[in-house]
């Protein structure tokens, strides 16, 4: 059940120059959240900025009541928030989301992200090894050596863990999507999880439909109340003719969708 | 200590309602507060037939605003009625339907059914920015609004509130228009129209290019806006625009208002209006105000 919360900031760490992690006290986010849900945070008591910032989250600790979200410094509001101390509280609203990633028994699975797209799929891969015996391939893309995050987290949560850097300064050079179809060309998955830059989703969609192999998504778009109620998040419906078309929205449907019934 | 107040008929047990389009039907907000408390909830704009809305981006955040191009996304009226109707009439408040059209027929026959509808009130928007034909179109002049308010007023028995357009010259003249015509209340403001570009790629933020600008920016036109309809016409005003905190609703009151809706204060946080309905009778304590009908229309002007 969603709920709007004074949740207090309990632990922030500073992951690269304009990335943080914050973990907060929220129990009753923590008790029915799922891996691929997102909260909206609002900065700071003030109308300016006005509206609250979606943020996936990372870590779900049940037991702790505690959640975790990670966030890049792109504007004003994630800049107040950046400032945010510990011992302050964050006025949350969350478990926000009904189009979560499916937990379930697979054979195997191949979870892929790119940049700071990667954070949503921490708690998928952590639930799979936790809950299920499905073996975890993971496969993360970053720019460059510089801007690689959370490689033992995701080595903890997999069976194998394949980093690639577009310039090759760190690990395999080239494209995280590159590596995911040549080895499950080799073995096949029972599904593909993305989340991630634009280009790489769609990349990922498209394969996944070819090699008809189920695939979830998850998206973003700019969203103002993310309850559902603004219509203003939305992606057009697979099927729905050009002239024609039907919509959904991340923060109802999604934000993770099944590849074949979005168009991206 | 009294807040009721009766808009065109429509008895609320205080003035705070919620706006069109920000608070859905009723449904996701009742999850996170009491929308019992509410003296009424204006529905999103609900048309004859579904409507799919607009291309994204649809939403860009401004400075204390926000523009929206959703295009009146909605399920029409009879998925409206069959679904949300009945859940929305478990809550003990008043539920007014915002209807809209892209021509006067289509308005005609929503309203005839709206009319058979277990429902308080219609919110006619004659003023949406966001889409192509009829709504704005219709709503800028004297003529065009009364010409499809008394259209409507002919099939409607119910409590008929005219919602106007802020992207006008002379509000009074729209009003008049409402109020020649039979309306029994009017409300304004709609959103402003407006624009933002993105410096890097040169072109709008909205896929829509142009939206509807709502928010705590709006507030001082709202204001006035709703003191020059005050003058201009004897029928009750629902007024909106910025409102996010009780001093705002007293503001809006004291300009004209018999009653206001919160918007875009809703995405702020679930709880804005029931912390304005709060914060209103705070007001009144302080102030010495036995009755909130007092304030309506009591500014002294400079
Ligand atoms: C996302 C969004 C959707 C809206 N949809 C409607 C609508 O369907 N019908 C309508 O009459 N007004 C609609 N409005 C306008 C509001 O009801 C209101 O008139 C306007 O936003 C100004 O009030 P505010 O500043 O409190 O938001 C919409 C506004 C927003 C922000």
């Amino acid at each position: 059940m969603k709920v709007n919360i004074q949740a207090k900031i309990i632990k922030k760490e500073k992951l690269l120059n304009d990335l943080y992690k914050f973990s907060v006290e929220a129990k009753e986010i923590a008790e029915s959240a799922k891996p691929g849900n997102f909260i909206e945070v609002r900065v700071q008591n003030s109308i300016e900025p006005l509206l609250r910032r979606p943020i996936s989250i990372y870590n779900i600790e049940k037991e702790q009541g505690i959640i975790e979200f990670i966030f890049q410094v792109k504007g004003k509001g994630t800049n107040i928030l950046a400032q945010r101390e510990v011992g302050e509280e964050l006025d949350i609203i969350g478990p926000l989301g009904y189009g979560t990633f499916t937990i379930k028994n697979y054979n195997k699975v191949a979870i892929i992200g790119g940049g700071i797209g990667t954070f949503p799929l921490y708690e998928l891969a952590k639930e799979l090894k936790q809950t299920t015996n499905t073996k975890v391939d993971t496969y993360i893309g970053f720019r460059t050596k510089e801007l690689v995050v959370l490689e033992k987290e995701f080595e903890q949560v997999s069976d194998n863990l394949i980093i690639t850097t577009d310039d090759g300064s760190y690990k395999t050079k080239g494209f995280a999507i590159n590596e995911l179809k040549q080895n499950v060309e080799k073995e096949p998955v029972d599904m593909i999880f993305a989340c991630g830059p634009l280009p790489m989703l769609k990349a990922v969609q498209s394969y996944a439909i070819e090699k008809n192999i189920p695939c979830q998504i998850s998206l973003e778009e700019k969203m103002a109340c993310g309850l559902g109620v603004c219509l203003g998040c939305a992606v057009k419906t697979k099927n729905s003719p050009q002239d024609q078309p039907q919509y959904w929205h991340v923060c109802k449907a999604g934000p993770v969708f099944d590849a074949t019934d979005v168009e991206i | 200590m009294n807040l009721e107040v009766n808009l065109a008929g429509i008895k609320m047990k205080n003035p705070v309602t919620v706006a069109s389009g920000t608070f859905g039907y009723g449904r996701e907000y009742s999850e996170l507060i009491d929308i019992s408390k509410l003296g009424a909830i204006v529905t999103k704009g609900t048309s004859l037939k579904p409507k799919a809305g607009n291309k994204p981006p649809r939403v860009y955040e401004t400075t204390a605003g926000m523009l929206n191009s959703i295009g009146l996304q909605n399920p029409g009226v009879e998925y409206f009625a069959q679904n949300d109707l009945p859940f929305l009439r478990k809550f003990d408040t008043k539920i007014i339907v915002n209807a809209c059209g892209s021509t006067q027929e289509e308005y005609v026959e929503l309203c005839k059914i709206l009319n058979t509808l277990d429902i308080d009130g219609v919110e006619l928007n004659l003023s949406c920015p966001n889409v192509k034909a009829g709504c704005m179109a219709f709503g800028t002049t004297y003529e065009g609004v009364k010409q499809i308010t008394s259209s409507v007023r002919k099939v409607l028995d119910k409590p008929l509130i005219v919602k106007l357009t802020p992207n006008v010259t002379n509000i009074q003249e729209p009003a008049k228009g409402a109020e020649d015509a039979g309306a029994d209340a009017i409300s304004l403001i709609n959103t402003l129209l407006g624009m933002s570009i993105d410096i890097n790629t040169r072109r709008p933020h909205l896929a829509n290019n142009m939206g509807g600008l709502s928010g705590p920016a709006i507030k001082p036109v709202g204001v006035r806006m709703v003191y020059q309809a005050h003058n201009a016409v004897k029928i009750p005003i629902l007024g909106l625009g910025g409102i996010v905190t009780g001093n705002d609703v007293i503001e809006y009151m004291l300009a004209g208002a018999t009653a206001i809706s919160i918007g875009t204060g809703n995405f702020i946080s679930p709880d804005t209006s029931i912390k304005a309905i709060e914060q209103i009778e705070e007001y009144m304590r302080k102030n010495k105000i036995e009755d909130i009908n007092e304030i309506i229309g009591k500014v002294q002007m400079n």
